[in-house]
């Protein structure tokens, strides 16, 4: 049996599995549904959640933490944070808030996971 | 000024504690020296929180928010006082207290200590050579990225394989900074092993195990980091030195319990080196409460939720009249390193975590009458069982075991 490591949720299953013919047929060790879905992706296409943080134009801080509302493909990060390091958000920012929409096309949206509130200008 | 309950830091525990305390109907006081609530959380920007909690996977400034958003909610009761540092608790319950405002006095009927943990130091690694620029701990290289927008250096080494240190390893790499390697004196890496796959395999960052920084040189900036093998007792090996050429060092090598404030007024345990409490929370000093990286260095923000909700509770029944014990030592006994709660008070099932001392494939915990097996166990995964009451009946001590099998 292969063994992998669920990285979905910090309960981080040990998940023993075997591939036959290139279909997987027996998995043991996942907690939740969520855990075969990760192996069927580590197996063909590895997929992660990506955190990091865009610059914001007239906030009370410089950055607000955003995150890939949905895990996109492992080969992707790279052109991905060159990307995001072009963005840009104009406070106010809200917690949820889409600041790039369908990122390189991969139907995963990135969103804000801090509050950023306006600075006064007045 | 007077109030009920003050909770001293809004970190997770701490906010969780007001809140549950205002659920009580008392008045509250929580004070933060930081300009905003939320504590280390804030520059936590990565995902793996809440899934306990909240069912979902959060990350570190959402969950957060949520609790900032229920301590807006409880407005009535819970005065949040940021930019707020407590100086000074005295043994006739005041505070001193010091704000933009200036120096002022609170007396309370009870307090819920939440001041987390801090760093260990560079210093207190005794590694010899240069002093220069370049060398940050793992939080405060966390917030100047994560917070202030700086970029730390362009070559970094990483000392230390705990969950933070490997987190920081990917922060820098996908900010576009070199990361030559991470660290680690144990044989084993000191974090989960899913940030050993999403923070260094995903990014081919090289782990040395078994391995310890004996030199830096740099005159102004870091310029060059000696990392040799070590043996068994963590002795540098001559002749395995390996040079790298980096102007960053990031050390995450542990967190503390800050406890200073507390050192006259309560019992500290000399295993977690936090205050020692009873499952209820409360310290040696019966109105003091305590919760949260200030008791035990915690692994998920979930758990010390938890805690600091309990601590709330009982803070508040103690408020409220209600007079319980500290109950009967929690001893760790074999292959147990330490354990949270320190004391257990006959008043309610337990809730027990625990670190083992060393890697164990397969392991019976026993706690008095209460027996469980676990598999795969290592230190830097923290174990909590739920004990029910009637296990730990009729006892003067509980000692904790893990027996290998
Ligand atoms: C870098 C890092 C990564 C982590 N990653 C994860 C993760 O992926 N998943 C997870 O579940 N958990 C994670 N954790 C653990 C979790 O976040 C912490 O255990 C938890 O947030 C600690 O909460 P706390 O309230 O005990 O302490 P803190 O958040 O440290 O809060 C203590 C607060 O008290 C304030 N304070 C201290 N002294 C005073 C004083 N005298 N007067 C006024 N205020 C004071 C401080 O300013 C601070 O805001 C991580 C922790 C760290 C450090
Ligand atoms: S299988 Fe489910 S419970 Fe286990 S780590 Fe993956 S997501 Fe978490």
């Amino acid at each position: 049996m292969e063994k992998i490591v669920c990285v979905l949720c910090p309960m981080g299953c040990k998940i023993k599995y075997r591939v036959e013919d290139g279909k997987i047929v027996s998995v043991q060790g996942n907690r939740c549904p969520r855990g075969l879905s990760y192996l069927e992706d580590e197996l063909k296409e590895p997929k992660r959640i990506v955190p990091t943080s865009v610059k914001v134009v007239n906030g009370e801080l410089p950055l607000v933490s955003v995150k890939t509302n949905r895990p996109i493909p492992k080969r992707l990060i790279p052109k991905f944070m060159q990307l995001i390091k072009q963005v840009q958000a104009e406070a106010p920012v809200k917690v949820g808030d889409v600041i790039l929409k369908n990122v390189l096309d991969t139907g995963v949206d990135v969103i804000a996971t801090r509050t950023v509130k306006r600075v006064n200008s007045a | 000024m007077k109030t009920d309950v003050l909770v001293i830091g809004a970190g997770a525990a701490g906010m969780a504690a007001a809140i549950a305390a205002a659920k009580k109907n008392l008045k509250v006081v929580i004070a933060e020296r930081d300009e905003i609530t939320g504590g280390i959380l804030n520059q936590c920007i990565h995902n793996g929180f809440g899934l306990h909690y909240f069912r979902e996977e959060l990350t570190g400034p959402e969950y957060a928010e949520r609790f900032r958003e229920q301590l807006n909610r409880y407005a009535d009761a819970i005065e949040v006082l940021t930019d707020c540092h407590v100086l000074r608790l005295n043994r006739d319950k005041t505070a001193l207290l010091v704000s933009l405002k200036g120096v002022f006095e609170l007396e309370t009927k009870a307090v819920i200590y939440a001041a987390g943990a801090r760093e260990r130091p560079f210093g207190s690694l005794m590694i010899p050579g240069d002093r220069p620029s370049g060398i940050f701990t793992a939080g405060v290289a966390q917030r100047l990225m994560n917070i202030d927008n700086r970029k730390v250096g362009r070559r970094a080494l990483i000392v230390g394989s705990g969950d933070i240190g490997m987190i920081m390893a990917r922060r820098l790499t996908l900010e576009g900074i070199e990361v030559v390697g991470v660290v680690e004196r144990l044989p084993y890496p000191g974090g989960l092993l899913r940030n050993v796959i999403q923070c260094l395999r995903d990014f081919n960052i090289p782990l040395y195990l078994s391995s310890t920084v004996v030199e830096v040189k740099g005159s102004e900036r870091l310029e060059e980091v000696i990392v040799a093998s070590v043996d068994e007792q963590f002795r540098p090996i001559p002749g395995t030195e390996k040079s790298f050429k980096v102007d960053t060092l990031v050390l995450s090598v542990g967190l503390i319990p800050q406890v200073e404030m507390l050192n006259s007024l309560v019992a500290l345990d000399k295993r977690t080196r936090g205050i020692a409490c009873s499952n209820t929370g409360q310290s040696s000093n019966e109105w003091i409460f305590a919760a949260g990286n200030c008791t035990a260095i915690f692994d998920l923000v979930d758990y010390v939720t938890r805690e600091g909700e309990r601590a709330g509770e009982y803070a508040s029944r103690y408020v409220n009249g209600d007079r319980f014990s500290l109950g009967i030592p929690i001893v760790p006994g074999e292959n147990v390193m330490l354990t949270f709660p320190n004391f257990y008070s006959g008043v309610d099932d337990l809730t027990l975590y625990l670190r083992c001392r060393k890697p164990m494939e397969r392991a019976l915990l026993k706690v008095g009458g209460f027996e469980k097996s676990f598999e795969d166990l290592t230190p830097s995964e923290m174990i909590v069982v739920k004990i029910p009451e009637r296990k730990l009946a009729n006892l003067d001590m509980v000692e904790v075991r893990l027996e290998e099998v």
